[in-house]
């Protein structure tokens, strides 16, 4: 009985001795995504992207000898929970923060990251976001103010639109994108002739599809959130409309291709990243995460799982879990595909945290996207 | 000319969505005053059980939306009113309210975990099929949804007037006690009523998640349409669900064509607002008869 009441002290004692040395072998990192809410499919693709990527790193060894303890916090793609969660990733003092997605959670919870110097890698493409002089900042795909001005030019040179009408998600992001094309629109000689918000829950495009049939503007441009651009479609489809649709990554959705079915067929939009890329390293990447998740990745799950790794690249490049080294490594760093497969289109950050890499013109074909155009880097950063 | 009967024609359709979720507010109000807040989910629950049919037990369609029916049976019907009704109906009106509230967030989650918070695509009678009304477009699904809510409608009106069983139903619907002094097994009448809803919500679910395709958070949105369109239509008429549910549809389709767009929502809870203060029994209810 006395060896008995012994046991427990001792084994208490073990594992709290035992414990530093097990935490000093990880090193932890704080997800943010939106697994639930209209931002779901953007959120769940993130997820699985970063826990592909630390799956795939912890089992060749972690970085710098250290495996990833990665914490997932779900924000409900609602600003005010994340918030609370950002604050929760905060205290938790980890190396770096993921996520979040939407621009919107980015816009109010950065600050606390700024606030506690720990270096966030978000999902956000709304162009303020890398506007706010925050070192600690960086996105994982092309910023609106790069993306916009391209489909605008494509709009101008390929389909030579003289009009646009514009619908969009309303959100911050959706106004900011009806916003900045607007602007790039008229720099280019075109006309925004007019703009409808839309909503995900939206059931009935049938006024807007009416709207457009009646104005009949040279192009339409899609910016809502995956179902409803989904149902705008089909709506486009049934009431016989033939004027060209282009969007951008949300429109190229692999969900919203699977969803609308037929009606996607012929939509066109610029993409950042997309399942199709001529490549071998992100066609290798699509196969993994297609048996993995039994799902084809979005943009999201590429950008994310691609993040993971210029992280694990730039720590190994620093030499030690240093967050200001790690920051100042990455400002005006370039990653190529020979360096590190793992981000597998060469990748550069400027000052601002901006990225820049070649994106994409992609169509709809039979169900399936197909790139049409190879769009350059934008250029501003380093090479 | 052709645009306003554009406008109309997909506004029924969308009403007819909305009707056929309010059907059931109205159903539960009447048997066993339950205002179920769960309804929502009940529509989204059953397109999941065919998924997952489909899925794991490699079910044809038409199999598992059978199996998705006996399932919906069970638990919506039997297990719902068995776990979560009965023992609250007795503590009065709020908390069968709240628990409705958590039913549908455990509904909402579990589907979230078990399958996917990705929406997928549900098979349709025919996808790409559409008729031509008077020269207004409509997708063929939106019009089996529109015929089977006035077909179940009528049917329902049918079955509570012309049959006994029906006429129990009324009689537990107005005065439980004196239904029970008169001989109707009025536990039995309520029982019926939740397998009645619970074979509505799943031919609802075949017939609406095409369009709304099958996502988790479905019930948020069409819950919320169905109770406005329940309370505007009269939460105590089986007809006034199926009003309801039309004007909401053509208000917001009009409202977005000739008010604004980014208002459209604004324009059916300002309906409601204006229903509740000056004819609270809704359009076509009838002031409040039962006795508890």
């Amino acid at each position: 009985m006395a060896k008995k009441r012994m046991l427990l002290p001792l084994l208490t004692a073990a594992l709290a001795l035992s414990a530093p040395a097990w935490a000093q072998q990880t090193v932890k990192i704080v997800d943010l995504c939106e697994l639930s809410g209209s931002g779901a499919v953007d959120g769940t693709n993130w997820h699985d992207g970063v826990n592909m990527a630390v799956n795939e790193i912890n089992a060749a060894g972690g970085i710098l000898g250290r495996k990833i303890d990665i914490i997932h916090y779900e924000t409900q793609t609602d600003p005010g929970v994340a918030r609370t969660q950002m604050q929760k990733a905060v205290d938790a003092d980890p190396y770096v923060i993921m996520g979040p997605v939407m621009s919107f959670e980015v816009r109010v919870t950065m600050g606390l990251a700024q606030h506690a110097k720990i270096p966030e890698f978000s999902g956000g493409e709304s162009s303020d976001l890398t506007a706010k002089e925050n070192p600690y900042f960086f996105r994982t795909s092309l910023s609106q103010q790069f993306s916009l001005p391209m489909i605008a030019q494509y709009m101008h040179d390929d389909l030579h639109a003289k009009t646009i009408m514009i619908f969009w998600e309303n959100d911050d992001t959706g106004r900011s994108t009806r916003d900045v094309l607007t602007k790039e629109a008229a720099a280019l000689g075109m006309k925004v002739i007019a703009d409808r918000p839309g909503d995900n829950n939206q059931v009935d495009f049938a006024a807007d599809v009416v709207r457009a049939k009646t104005l009949h503007p040279d192009v339409l441009y899609v910016h809502l959130q995956e179902q409803a651009t989904a149902r705008f479609l089909q709506e486009i489809h049934r009431q016989g409309v033939t004027i060209p649709l282009v969007g951008d990554t949300t429109l190229m959705a692999q969900t919203v291709i699977q969803m609308a079915g037929p009606a996607a067929d012929g939509v066109r939009g610029w993409v950042g990243l997309s399942p199709v890329l001529p490549d071998p390293l992100a066609q290798a990447f699509v196969a993994k995460f297609t048996k993995t998740y039994g799902r084809t990745p979005d943009h999201n799950a590429m950008k994310s799982y691609m993040a993971v790794y210029a992280i694990k690249y730039a720590t190994e490049k620093v030499g030690k879990f240093d967050r200001d080294a790690l920051i100042n490594y990455m400002h005006g760093m370039t990653i190529t595909p020979q360096e590190e497969p793992g981000v597998f289109i060469k990748t550069s950050w400027d000052d601002n945290g901006n990225l820049d890499r070649a994106s994409y013109i992609v169509t709809v074909d039979s169900g399936k996207q197909k790139v049409i155009a190879v769009l350059p880097p934008h250029g501003t950063t380093k090479q | 000319m052709d645009n306003l009967l554009q406008l109309i024609v997909s506004g029924l359709a969308t009403g007819g969505i909305y009707a056929l979720a309010a059907i059931g507010f109205a159903l539960l109000w009447q048997t066993s005053q339950t205002v179920n807040f769960a309804q929502g989910e009940f529509v989204m629950i059953p397109a999941f059980f065919i998924l997952a049919a489909m899925k794991y037990l490699s079910l044809p369609f038409w199999a598992a939306a059978l199996l998705a029916l006996v399932i919906s049976l069970l638990v919506l019907g039997v297990a719902f009113k068995r776990a979560v009704v009965d023992p609250l109906l007795h503590s009065g009106f709020v908390p069968l309210v709240i628990a409705t509230l958590g039913l549908s967030l455990f509904m909402k989650e579990g589907v979230k975990i078990f399958y996917s918070a990705e929406p997928q695509p549900f098979p349709a009678f025919d996808a790409a099929a559409k008729v031509s009304v008077f020269g207004a477009a409509v997708s063929m699904q939106s019009v089996v949804v529109l015929g089977v809510a006035v077909a179940t409608v009528l049917a329902l009106q049918l079955f509570v007037a012309r049959t006994r069983t029906g006429r129990c139903m009324q009689a537990t619907a107005q005065n439980p006690m004196v239904a029970r002094l008169l001989g109707v097994q009025v536990d039995r009448m309520i029982q019926l009523t939740f397998l009645i809803n619970a074979g509505l919500v799943t031919i609802a679910s075949i017939l609406v998640t095409p369009i709304y395709y099958a996502s988790y958070n479905n019930g948020e949105t069409l819950g919320m349409a169905a109770f406005i369109a329940a309370i505007v239509g009269g939460f105590n008429q089986i007809r006034g669900a199926i009003f309801g549910g039309f004007l909401l549809g053509i208000i917001d389709n009009l409202s977005a064509a000739y008010i604004s767009a980014a208002y459209r929502s604004v324009l059916p809870l300002l309906l409601l607002v204006l229903v509740i203060l000056f004819r609270p029994q809704g359009i076509l209810g009838r002031v409040e008869e039962r006795v508890l």
